[in-house]
């Protein structure tokens, strides 16, 4: 009896030993990236790479300057597309939605959001590219969009339906119409919520290559419009890493550095705004 | 703000119409927004088979079973690339399931709430990287890990088996799948931590209370509880793994036969597409690569809707016990 207590307690502790190294091992490959990224890239992201075009092969130096800027506009006008489209449909799922079609939305929505963004990309080819015969910022702005809009969706519908049913019982009880309640009351009280929801979903489009690859494609200078072929950072990286050029390797790394950078202090930043302000128990 | 209702003045004798409020006008703008993302998903699959057909009835169902890619003679077949997909994503799994679950149960079940928390948001963050940077690391830092020492340490206890038989390249199905397994983890540890933190301390307390220890109260009573969430988030993680793109497409090896080592450099549908699209010259051989597209969006379609059905009836289940 003793020695089967013994063997108990003795699987008791390495499997739960076994499960904290699991989580630690997880947890810890977040900073190998950084530390990697920090390692490799640190020295080379200089003054040039913001300000300087990228040089042809062979040629040391250089930057990032126009995959910069495409990166931006690309990503504004998704922004602008999805965000709109995304909230608007999350107010319906959470205020208007009946049973059946709401169901349908949210469903569709979420399958959506987990459609591969390699094949979201073939459908803003077929959309922008081949009617227009020509690749454009346009069309990878619409492809990442179309990722977008299902996350503000749920995002959004998630936390207007966190309001407290009293609010919407006390400004409906004041004679508010049910969009005035919406409008003044439910949106505003659910707002940092929405807004971490909506940060969290650009930082997430402006790191995606997949969609990016065949609609934007790629410049070598700067675009002066949105119906050019227009370069990203993310597409960047790709072609910069598999090229068989040291220089272009070590422009990479920089680039790599300066995207997860940048989308991991938007996750930090609305990950505080909510964890510290959020006006709601959660 | 409530200019549109005065605008109707009250001295009209006949209203052959209804007055148009904001709360209808509110309903209705909300409610085009909303099936837009019906119509977009509709509009999606129409295009991706429109753009597929010339391949699809040059083909038919053989484009599945057909093992030859071949654009100089414009003859298409997926089966390398259904091959690759499938075996990098199960070796993710392989991987990343226990690893993930075995986390999922030390932040559930193990870690303070203080710690859990900040483990959670790391593990959170972890899984905002993009993709493209999973494949910057991996092809300077896990392709020569693998030719070097990974793979030549494997071959020498277990070269006997043709699945770690062959030339090392470093890049190819295993390399492939163990990135992909680093960037599905974090996926299956945040679901599976909430359907473990969905079970009802009840269950754990009469386990314990009847002599269990934690972990037998965990591996006997909490995960059977949870298993459908757990399962759901499995699910979520394939599906991720069976379309990820980039980080894959780095590390593949790019070579589209069949292998059966998994040092071997493969193919999956994602990074074919990748490649090859903008260089496809020709009808077929574009309409070949959009019917992959196809192909993998239904897989992963199916894949979405059981993980989804999963984490709905856990979900349901939990709250109705609690």
């Amino acid at each position: 009896m003793t020695s089967r207590n013994v063997r108990r307690n003795a699987v008791n502790n390495f499997m739960l030993g076994l499960c904290a190294v699991c989580a630690f091992l997880t947890v810890s490959t977040l900073f190998v990236i950084l530390g990697y990224l920090l390692y490799n890239g640190a020295t080379s992201v200089d003054l040039n790479f913001f300000t300087k075009l990228p040089l042809p092969p062979g040629q040391n130096g250089g930057g990032m300057a126009n995959a910069i800027l495409g990166s931006a506009q690309i990503v504004v006008v998704a922004t602008l597309i999805g965000l709109p489209i995304g909230f608007f449909a999350g107010i319906y799922l959470a205020e208007y939605g009946g049973r059946t079609f709401a169901f349908l939305v949210r469903y569709v929505a979420d399958l959506l959001n987990g459609i591969p963004s390699i094949v979201i990309g073939i459908v803003a080819w077929t959309v922008v590219v081949v009617p227009q015969h020509h690749f454009s910022a346009l069309a990878g702005s619409l492809a990442l969009s179309l990722m977008l809009i299902p996350i503000t969706a749920r995002n959004t519908e998630q936390f207007l339906l966190e309001v407290p049913r009293s609010m919407r019982e006390g400004s409906l009880a004041l004679g508010a119409k049910k969009w005035r309640t919406i409008a003044s009351v439910i949106v505003p009280a659910a707002r940092k919520g929405i807004m971490t929801g909506m940060i969290l979903g650009v930082a997430r489009i402006s790191g995606e290559t997949a969609p990016l690859l065949f609609t934007s494609l790629n410049n070598q200078y700067f675009s002066t419009g949105l119906s050019e072929p227009t370069a990203s950072l993310p597409v960047m990286i790709f072609q910069r890493a598999i090229s068989p050029f040291d220089d272009y390797h070590r422009q990479a790394w920089a680039a790599g550095l300066v995207l997860l950078a940048l989308v991991l202090l938007a996750n930090i930043a609305a990950r505080m705004v909510i964890s510290r302000g959020a006006s709601l128990p959660r | 703000m409530s200019t549109s209702s005065a605008a109707i003045t009250p001295g009209t004798t006949i209203v052959p119409k209804r007055r148009f409020g904001g709360d209808e006008v509110a309903y209705l703008v909300t409610l085009v927004f909303a099936a837009s993302i019906l119509l977009v998903t509709l509009l999606m699959v129409w295009q991706l088979w429109i753009h597929s057909s010339p391949a699809r009835e040059k083909f038919g169902f053989s484009f599945l079973t057909s093992k030859l890619w071949n654009p100089v003679t414009d003859e298409f077949g997926a089966l390398p690339f259904l091959y690759g997909t499938v075996v990098t994503s199960f070796l993710a799994l392989l991987i990343a399931v226990p690893l993930g679950v075995g986390a999922a149960i030390y932040l559930s079940e193990l870690a303070r709430p203080k710690l859990s928390n900040s483990l959670t948001f790391l593990v959170e963050l972890l899984a905002a990287v993009p993709s493209v940077i999973f494949g910057l690391l991996a092809i300077f830092t896990l392709v020569p890990l693998m030719r070097d020492y990974v793979g030549p340490g494997v071959q020498k206890v277990l070269g006997f088996l043709p699945v770690f038989s062959g030339h090392i390249y470093g890049v190819g199905y295993l390399t492939a799948g163990m990135i992909l397994a680093i960037m599905t983890f974090p996926f299956i540890i945040s679901v599976s931590r909430e359907a473990l933190m969905a079970v009802p301390r009840e269950q754990r307390e009469a386990a314990l209370a009847l002599g269990a220890t934690q972990w037998e109260s965990t591996f006997q009573v909490v995960l059977p509880f949870a298993r459908l969430g757990i399962m759901g988030s499995v699910f979520l993680a394939l599906a991720r793994a069976l379309g990820e793109t980039m980080a894959v497409t780095m590390v593949i090896g790019n070579d589209p036969t069949i292998h059966a080592s998994l040092f071997a450099p493969g193919y999956t549908i994602a990074a074919v597409i990748a490649n090859e699209f903008t260089e496809a010259t020709g009808n077929t051989y574009l309409s070949a690569l959009v019917e992959l597209g196809l192909v993998l969006f239904a897989l992963t379609m199916v894949i979405n809707g059981v993980a989804q059905l999963l984490i709905v009836l856990t979900t349901k289940k939990g709250s109705a016990k609690a």
